[in-house]
């Protein structure tokens, strides 16, 4: 949402492989993201994607894969593009901290710098990739060191505070609209659930504790936020209250729709396979 | 080569180039000459040595209406690039529900002999007509090298158009451009004859004119199919060429094992009345090795019109 927040529908941003987040940061329909979850037509890619392949460009997300750091180039071309059009728009790309072991990470990161190609690398940085810490994978935690190398300026944050966050973001969006090239934005984060489900996975996770978990539990960013705006005197504890049942109700309505929803039409096992199909 | 290039990049604001070498006279022959000079170095981007992520540039790009051609001026290194051909453009469409589709258009070339060894001589082109979602265009003809290159770049989904250095010594007067549709193209008849049946592909192809030049002479006429697009490959032409004669030879520059050649066969054999043919079909590929270097063990390796005709000849007799 904090880099969202600075971004508009003529942007291409694209995901990796847990971006359902960064598909509804976008301004896109819950009930459709749920409908691609579950593999039904009316989902944000008629079902063709499911939870890993997501896409509403419309909104500007240009899509997600699951194949790691394989948008990112995705993401400088996209930017390069708008540069050529010269229409003032920014790609993003969102990566973890596993993808930038990736060689074509550190391609794509010398390739924006040499083109000056208007495109914020976004790395979440949540220490893990599938089960291994990064101190396992890497000789230093902070990945922004790569920014370093290929001369791109960059920012590390805690990504667990939405509006400093927020700030870095738009430091770094100005600059890549404004032709300095390519920005790359380190939000350092911990992922609470399992690499494919809804457990903590404390037991399979290497290096990872139940007294760490909890200590990042602490720092939960919408908690944080919600703090924030009462003690500031934004809003009180009774408006965030009706907010939150509204956005749940919200959230079961989706769904409840979703899982009524049909799956694609036979047809489709062979009718995307090209842009027009002859397939 | 030139002269589509200068088609495309003077009538649509949308194309741009990509990859290594193009501000280079030597990368690429004279198939893209001055191209930087004439339309500029914005257009005709010159690029570190990064395959992968300048492959999926042009693969975002694509997404976001540009029509970018990737140059690859030796297919060995476009390997790198896989993730970005074959995991992202080949199935941008089909993972999208048919919404979008990445329109590039990869040009990898196919550069063997001069005892350049195993890493600067292959041809792949069965491993990408392997996978859905990828149009595979391979030009013999001078005309086909011009009109198919705009065709591949003017299509929506993304395009490898691979072309064979040996073909670059050919001429021929063209006619003006006529935009094609690249999805209703197919294999093409470039001579007919009724004793035996030859498909070829690229340099292949050419191997097969020459060939029946001669075989001429002794009488026996050939039906010579150039595939053209390897993927979709629409074999109902080939199919009626080997019915008609009842004898088929496949000639590829690739490796025989799940190969072109073998494709070729396959939809033959499921297709062809039983009994139409006259002779068990016939494939003249590569050895099963990766290219030699020296110059003595190359002209062994590689298939030259004296094999196609001694294949010919042992399926006359």
């Amino acid at each position: 949402m904090a880099v969202a927040a600075e971004l508009r529908k003529t942007d291409r941003v694209f995901g990796a492989h847990r971006s359902h987040s960064h598909v509804l940061s976008m301004g896109a329909s819950l009930h459709r993201l749920f409908a691609e979850v579950l593999a039904k037509e009316t989902g944000l890619s008629r079902g063709m994607g499911g939870s890993m392949h997501l896409w509403d460009q419309p909104n500007g997300f240009y899509g997600s894969v699951p194949i790691v750091s394989g948008t990112v180039p995705l993401a400088v071309g996209a930017a390069l593009a708008a540069k050529l059009q010269g229409s003032g728009d920014v790609g993003v790309a969102y990566l973890g901290d596993g993808a930038v072991e990736e060689g074509v990470v550190h391609e794509s990161l010398n390739l924006a710098r040499m083109l000056k190609a208007p495109v914020l690398f976004v790395v979440e940085n949540n220490l893990f990739a599938s089960h291994m810490h990064v101190s396992l994978r890497q000789p230093f935690e902070a990945t922004a060191r790569f920014a370093a190398a290929n001369d791109i300026p960059y920012e590390v944050v805690d990504g667990n505070d939405v509006v400093s966050l927020r700030n870095a973001a738009a430091k770094l969006i100005d600059g890549a609209r404004t032709g300095e090239g390519p920005g790359f934005l380190e939000a350092v984060t911990y992922r609470w659930y399992g690499h494919v489900d809804w457990r903590e996975d404390i037991d399979v996770g290497v290096h990872r504790s139940a007294d760490e978990l909890l200590a990042w539990r602490k720092r939960d960013p919408v908690a944080r936020l919600y703090q924030g705006l009462v003690s500031a005197g934004w809003f009180d504890e009774r408006q965030l209250a009706d907010m939150e049942r509204a956005v749940n109700g919200e959230v079961e309505n989706a769904w409840a729709r979703a899982m009524l929803d049909a799956k694609p039409g036979l047809g489709a096992v062979t009718s995307h396979v090209f842009k027009k199909s002859l397939v | 080569m030139l002269a589509a290039f200068e088609y495309l990049l003077g009538r649509y604001p949308e194309v741009f180039v990509i990859g290594q070498g193009l501000w280079s006279p030597w990368y690429v022959g004279n198939s893209m000459t001055n191209l930087d000079k004439k339309f500029g170095a914005h257009r005709i981007i010159d690029t570190p040595v990064s395959e992968s992520a300048c492959t999926g540039a042009a693969v975002g790009a694509a997404l976001a209406g540009m029509k970018p051609i990737v140059v690859h001026p030796r297919m060995d290194f476009m390997l790198y690039a896989m993730d970005a051909i074959v995991n992202q453009a080949a199935k941008w469409s089909h993972m999208v529900g048919g919404q979008a589709a990445p329109g590039v258009t990869i040009r990898a070339i196919i550069n063997r002999g001069g005892e350049q060894g195993a890493q600067h001589s292959q041809a792949l082109h069965a491993w990408f007509a392997h996978v859905p979602g990828l149009r595979v265009v391979m030009p013999t003809t001078v005309a086909d090298a011009r009109d198919l290159l705009i065709a591949s770049v003017s299509c929506q989904d993304p395009v490898l158009f691979i072309d064979d250095r040996w073909l670059y010594s050919f001429e021929d007067d063209l006619p003006p451009v006529k935009e094609l549709a690249l999805s209703q193209l197919g294999p093409q008849r470039l001579l007919t004859g009724d004793d035996v049946s030859i498909i070829g592909s690229g340099y292949s192809t050419r191997l097969a004119l020459e060939a029946a030049e001669i075989l001429k002479a002794s009488g026996v006429s050939v039906d010579v199919i150039d595939l053209r697009i390897l993927n979709p490959l629409d074999c109902t032409k080939v199919i009626e060429s080997a019915t008609k004669t009842g004898r088929l030879l496949v000639v590829d520059g690739g490796w025989g094992p799940c190969g072109i050649a073998g494709e070729v066969i396959a939809q033959v054999a499921e297709s062809v009345p039983a009994g139409a043919m006259k002779k068990s079909p016939v494939r003249l590929t590569l050895p099963f090795a990766p290219a030699p270097t020296a110059q003595i063990l190359e002209q062994a390796y590689y298939p030259t019109v004296d094999s196609v005709i001694d294949r010919v000849k042992k399926l006359m007799d």
